[in-house]
């Protein structure tokens, strides 16, 4: 009885680990690829951030 | 047993809380995507004046191609070859970086087809861009 009952917990338990390692955070890739695309193309920031070409990768991004 | 199964379910919610916090967001703040996306940026106003031309375009795959290598002036064409390896390097590299600086390397080709969707609907109208049936003017 006991190791039927260990059993089904590990048996629900471990396929859940496996999901963990391979999902893929589809929106947050989104929003990543949309921020980089914004900076390298300069899409965002024409009037309000002109000195957008200054930053270096010396200065540590705010967030 | 109750003990147990306390204790493995405790564990699995731990385990799914610290995924969803990690998920939140994408880690792109790390030095060699900063190089990268800059080299990228600095690019950019010399492949723009191609995109607009045509002679250059959108993949679907998240790189860039010649188009139409007719519309740009022959001598100006082993340039243009050039800039597009270039900035297809610099994108492959890009994609590593991403996967690479979130801990999962095998996300590259899934970062890599995110990107070129979103190119692509970023991408200026009168730019080309490549769909399942071949190029297509925005």
């Amino acid at each position: 009885m006991k190791n039927w009952m260990l059993g089904l917990a590990l048996v629900s338990v471990i396929p859940a680990c496996v999901t963990i390692n391979i999902y893929f955070p589809a929106a947050a890739a989104e929003k990543a690829a949309d921020k980089i695309i914004d900076d390298v193309w300069q899409l965002k920031n024409g009037a309000e951030k002109p000195d957008v070409n200054t930053n270096e990768p010396g200065t540590p991004a705010a967030k | 047993m109750k003990k147990i199964l306390f204790s493995l379910m405790l564990l699995s919610t731990l385990l799914v809380s610290q995924f969803v916090a990690a998920a939140a967001d994408m880690e792109v703040n790390t030095p060699a995507i900063s190089a990268v996306k800059n080299s990228m940026q600095a690019r950019h106003g010399q492949l723009a004046p191609f995109y607009a031309s045509g002679a250059i375009g959108l993949t679907k795959d998240g790189y860039i191609a010649v188009k139409d290598a007719n519309a740009v002036p022959l001598a100006q064409r082993g340039g243009l070859t050039g800039l597009v390896k270039s900035e297809n390097a610099d994108r492959a590299n890009l994609y590593k970086e991403i996967a690479q600086a979130n801990g999962h390397p095998e996300w590259q080709a899934e970062i890599q087809s995110t990107f070129a969707g979103r190119w692509i609907d970023k991408a200026q109208s009168g730019w080309w861009v490549q769909g399942a049936g071949g190029w297509t003017q925005k």
